[in-house]
This record gives C-alpha cells, sequence and structure tokens, in this order.
C-alpha cells in the first residue's frame, strides 16, 4: 500500500511540474506520431510483399505494435525517470536525502520521477491493441483477457527487474547514463515477433534483455498463440527475477558510500 | 599563415583525442548503430524465406549483404549536426566560433571525418562478423567496386551539405525536434535504410528519385553489390552532383540569411 500511495503522490507531483511545460506535450505528441507512422510504414511495406511473417497475419503483429507501445510508455512514464534520476543521484551523492527517508529506498527510487506526457504512448498502445482485436475479429474469451493481463503484468515486472538490475550497477561504475539508450534500441528490436530474428539474437531478446517477454508474450496471449508453458514460464520468471534485482540492490546500497561520508 | 589543412590536421587530434576519453559511450553508439539494420535484415530475410525464396528481386543471402552494406553506407554518411546546431544556437556557444577566421562549417566537417575514421575502425569489423552470422551472397562486377568509392564520397558529402543546411532551421525554430523527426522519418524509408527501395510501391519509388535520400544510402549500396547497370550508375552520379550543388548553393544562402538573425543568447 505504501507504494501505491507514493507513487500517487509522485503521479500528483510530476502532473503539477510537467502542466507548466504545457509545450512538452506537443513535442512529446509529435514524438509518439512520428514512432507510430514509423511502426506502420514498416508493417505496411512487409505486408505488401507478404501475408504472413514467420506465422503471424498483419492483425496479429499490430498487437505486438500496441504492446510495444504500451510496455514501452510505463517504463518511460515512471520507471526509466525515476531510475535514471538513481543514477543521477549516485553521481552526485544526493542518494542519501533517498535512504534516510522512512520508506523503503528501492520503492521510493523506482517512482520518484513521473513525466506524464510519455503517457501518450500508453493511449497509442491501447488504441492500437483495440484496432488488432478488433481486426483479428474473433471475440476475446475471459481466459485470454485473463492470460493477456497475467503476460503483461508478468513482462512488465521482468523489464522493471533488470532495468533495476542496470541502474543498480551505477554504484560501481558512477557513470552509466547511456546504458537506457541501450535498452532503448534493444527494445526496438520487440516492434518485430521475436520468431524472426536468428536463434542466437533470440536468445539474447529473451534472456540477455528480456523484450520477448515484455512484447511478444503479451501480445502472443492476446491474440491466442500462447502456449501455457510460455505463459508459466513467464510468470515463473515475473516471481524470480524481482527477488534477484532486490537482492543485487541490497548489495549495491551496502556499497554506496555517500557524498559527504 | 595557417592554412586550412593545418585546420584539418589539428582538428583530426583534438577529436580523436576527446573520442577515446568516450570509449563506453562509443561502444553504446554502436550498439546503436547495428542493431536498426540488423532488425530489418531479420525481417526480410523472414519475408524472402516465406514467400519461397525471393522477393522483389533479393533472396535472404541478398538482403543480408544489402542491409549489412547499408549499414556501413549509413555509418560513413551520418551526421549528427541537426541535433548540435540547435544547442549551439540556443546556448549561444556558436558565438566563438563565428569569431574564428573560417566559416565555421570546416569545423563540423573535420570533426566528422576524423570521427568516422576513428568509428570504421570497430564498423568493418564488426560488419564482417555479422556476415559470419547472416551469411550474405554478392554477385559484383570489379568496375562497380571501383566506381563506388567516388560514389561513397559524393555521398558523404552530399549528406553532409544537406542535413547542416536542414540543422540551419534552428536560427528561426527553438525547438527543432519535430523538423528533424519528419526529416529522420522520410529518410529512413526513402533511402533504403529500412527496405530496399525496388520494394516500395511504384509512386513511392518516384518520390524517392526525386529527393536526396536516397542518393546518399541506396546508390552507392546498390552500385557497390552490382545491382546497377554502367547507365544507371551514371544517372546516380549525376544526381549525387547534381543535388550537391543545389544542397551548397542553399547552404550558403541559409547560412547568410540565419546567421544574421542570430541573437547570441548566452554570449
Amino acid at each position: 500500500m505504501t507504494f501505491l500511495r507514493l507513487l500517487w503522490l509522485h503521479v500528483r507531483i510530476g502532473v503539477l511540474n510537467e502542466l507548466q511545460y504545457r509545450g512538452n506535450l506537443v513535442v512529446q505528441a509529435v514524438e509518439s506520431l512520428f514512432g507510430l507512422a514509423s511502426a506502420l510504414l514498416g508493417l505496411g511495406i512487409v505486408f505488401a510483399k507478404t501475408e504472413t511473417l514467420v506465422g503471424w497475419r498483419p492483425a496479429e503483429l499490430l498487437a505486438i505494435v500496441g504492446v510495444y507501445f504500451l510496455v514501452g510508455g510505463i517504463t518511460r512514464v515512471v520507471v526509466q525517470p525515476s531510475l535514471a534520476r538513481f543514477m543521477e543521484d549516485v553521481r552526485l551523492g544526493t542518494l542519501d536525502f533517498a535512504l534516510t527517508k522512512p520508506v523503503d529506498a528501492q520503492i521510493l527510487a523506482s517512482v520518484r520521477q513521473v513525466e506524464i506526457w510519455k503517457g501518450i504512448d500508453i493511449v497509442v498502445g491501447l488504441g492500437l491493441l483495440a484496432v488488432s482485436l478488433a481486426r483479428v475479429g474473433e471475440s476475446v474469451g475471459a481466459a485470454r483477457a485473463l492470460a493477456f493481463l497475467g503476460a503483461l503484468a508478468a513482462g512488465t515486472t521482468i523489464v522493471y527487474s533488470f532495468l533495476l538490475v542496470l541502474a543498480t550497477c551505477s554504484f560501481w561504475f558512477v557513470r552509466l547514463q547511456n546504458i537506457f539508450v541501450i535498452f532503448q534500441s534493444m527494445y526496438e528490436a520487440g516492434r518485430w515477433p521475436i520468431g524472426v530474428y536468428p536463434p542466437w539474437l533470440r536468445g539474447t531478446l529473451t534472456f540477455l534483455v528480456p523484450v520477448g517477454f515484455a512484447i511478444t508474450v503479451p501480445a502472443e496471449a492476446l491474440v491466442g498463440r500462447l502456449s501455457s508453458a510460455t505463459l508459466l514460464g513467464a510468470i515463473a520468471l515475473a516471481v524470480v527475477a524481482p527477488f534477484l534485482a532486490r537482492r543485487f540492490w541490497l548489495v549495491g546500497v551496502r556499497h554506496y558510500s555517500g557524498a559527504s561520508a | 599563415m595557417i592554412g586550412l589543412a593545418d585546420l584539418y590536421r589539428a582538428q583530426f587530434r583534438t577529436t580523436l583525442a576527446t573520442q577515446l576519453q568516450y570509449r563506453v559511450a562509443l561502444v553504446i553508439w554502436l550498439l546503436g548503430l547495428v542493431l536498426s539494420p540488423v532488425v530489418y535484415l531479420a525481417v526480410w530475410r523472414a519475408v524472402a524465406t516465406s514467400q519461397g525464396g525471393a522477393v522483389g528481386g533479393f533472396t535472404a543471402g541478398e538482403f543480408s549483404a544489402y542491409f549489412l552494406a547499408t549499414m556501413v553506407v549509413n555509418h560513413a554518411t551520418f551526421t549528427w549536426i541537426a541535433w548540435e546546431f540547435e544547442y549551439r544556437v540556443r546556448q549561444g556557444t556558436l558565438s566563438p566560433l563565428l569569431l574564428r577566421p573560417v566559416h565555421p562549417v570546416h569545423r563540423d566537417v573535420a570533426e566528422n571525418l576524423s570521427f568516422k575514421a576513428l568509428t570504421l575502425v570497430v564498423v568493418l569489423p564488426v560488419a564482417g562478423l555479422l556476415s559470419l552470422a547472416f551469411r550474405p551472397t554478392v554477385a559484383t562486377t570489379p568496375w562497380a567496386v571501383l566506381a563506388f568509392v567516388p560514389a561513397l564520397a559524393l555521398a558523404i558529402a552530399l549528406r553532409f551539405a544537406v542535413e547542416w543546411t536542414l540543422a540551419l532551421a534552428a536560427f528561426w525554430l527553438t525547438r527543432v525536434e519535430a523538423l528533424n523527426r519528419l526529416y529522420f522519418l522520410a529518410a529512413l524509408f526513402l533511402s533504403g535504410q529500412a527496405v530496399p527501395l525496388a520494394l516500395l510501391p511504384a509512386p513511392v519509388r518516384l518520390l524517392a528519385d526525386l529527393l536526396p535520400f536516397r542518393w546518399f544510402i541506396a546508390f552507392p549500396v546498390e552500385l557497390l553489390l552490382g545491382r546497377l547497370s554502367p547507365a544507371g550508375a551514371l544517372l546516380g552520379f549525376a544526381a549525387q552532383a547534381g543535388w550537391l550543388a543545389v544542397a551548397i548553393a542553399l547552404l550558403r544562402v541559409v547560412w547568410g540569411r540565419g546567421v544574421r538573425r542570430y541573437g547570441a543568447v548566452g554570449a
């Protein structure tokens, strides 16, 4: 509950903050629009030449693009900005102020910075999912919807754990600002089903950088292509990953010596 | 008397020293550069396979060759000036550059070339490794490979002139982000980076012929891979030279007008 209260508090602060810079809404809208245009143009050109791509029909691939925007939006609204601020705090030594607060420092470091305009990507993602479902033309039963929500929650948790591990590395390597840029370019590979990639890259995108779990698996659940074994695997990983990330975080915090110390 | 050559040499040394300080940043940038062509490569290979081996005149192996060559040409030609110029105008860091007795464009040309010389040492082995993974098939001719050298040089000059001119928009706009994004979106599809131009619908292909994008990426790539006839190569050189002349003329006019608008904020 503390987590939700803190998150809500920082969402409110974030809203107040960003309402001062309303021009950013336009900039973000333009960015999302061009992102959407490039994704859809890519799909259009590919499906002018083929009916299916590694077994995915156009409407089903739209679900992948939808999940790509949705999960990307979720991490960019709160997780990435908060962790970026955390890494900056480590560098400057101002993490002291977060560590001395009476709440869990990991939670605080994960929700402290909210950039609401990035939420446009969430809206775009939901819109794409709706269009995809309408195009696929089958009704989504309760079981499938539940599997989708489960896979989405699992994927988001796995990505969060991964980003937390990356950010925690800044306790040892102080200047790591660019590390999220790496993640971003890997994440973009997730706009396509990971089945198109050769095995070595597929393995990388599943287990090293968990893009497959974040995007392909939830989309598979939505269009009814997901085996229950994969879903169970994703959920199992979503239970283990945050636990391991937490352990790593604790080791890192113990390593932190502060600015003035 | 210090000539332009000395200026270029000095800039080469400084860029080299600066970049070697930021080795991790170099690696990160490299990953981004490699990943995007690999994504399109994998997608188009999958399309070729699903269509019984070839699509639009490309087999899976030819797609590999195409996108690996595109990666190298894109690396050789790309510039970051469109993002940097906004910062220079907004922060006023353009002012000291204006005080120098040579046109600021020379500094950027020298910096760009030295950065490329440094990074090409990494990009070429990476392209080699990727060709082990993706097994490209190439059927080119010696004259095409020879002709590729001047085509690449012209492509570098052309893209630089076009993007330097575009960057000057920062004199009139405070945020050039939207304009840059539009430019890069158009370049992604019309230069042949996302898809070989032969696979685009005819009207889009005509648009690509008329705009400069194609001439600084797709043309050198197709030439290198032996996909062009001698007549097509000559036409390409003519288009490159024509666009280069237009871009340089535009650069001079726009620079002359823009620099008069420059308010030197913060200086």
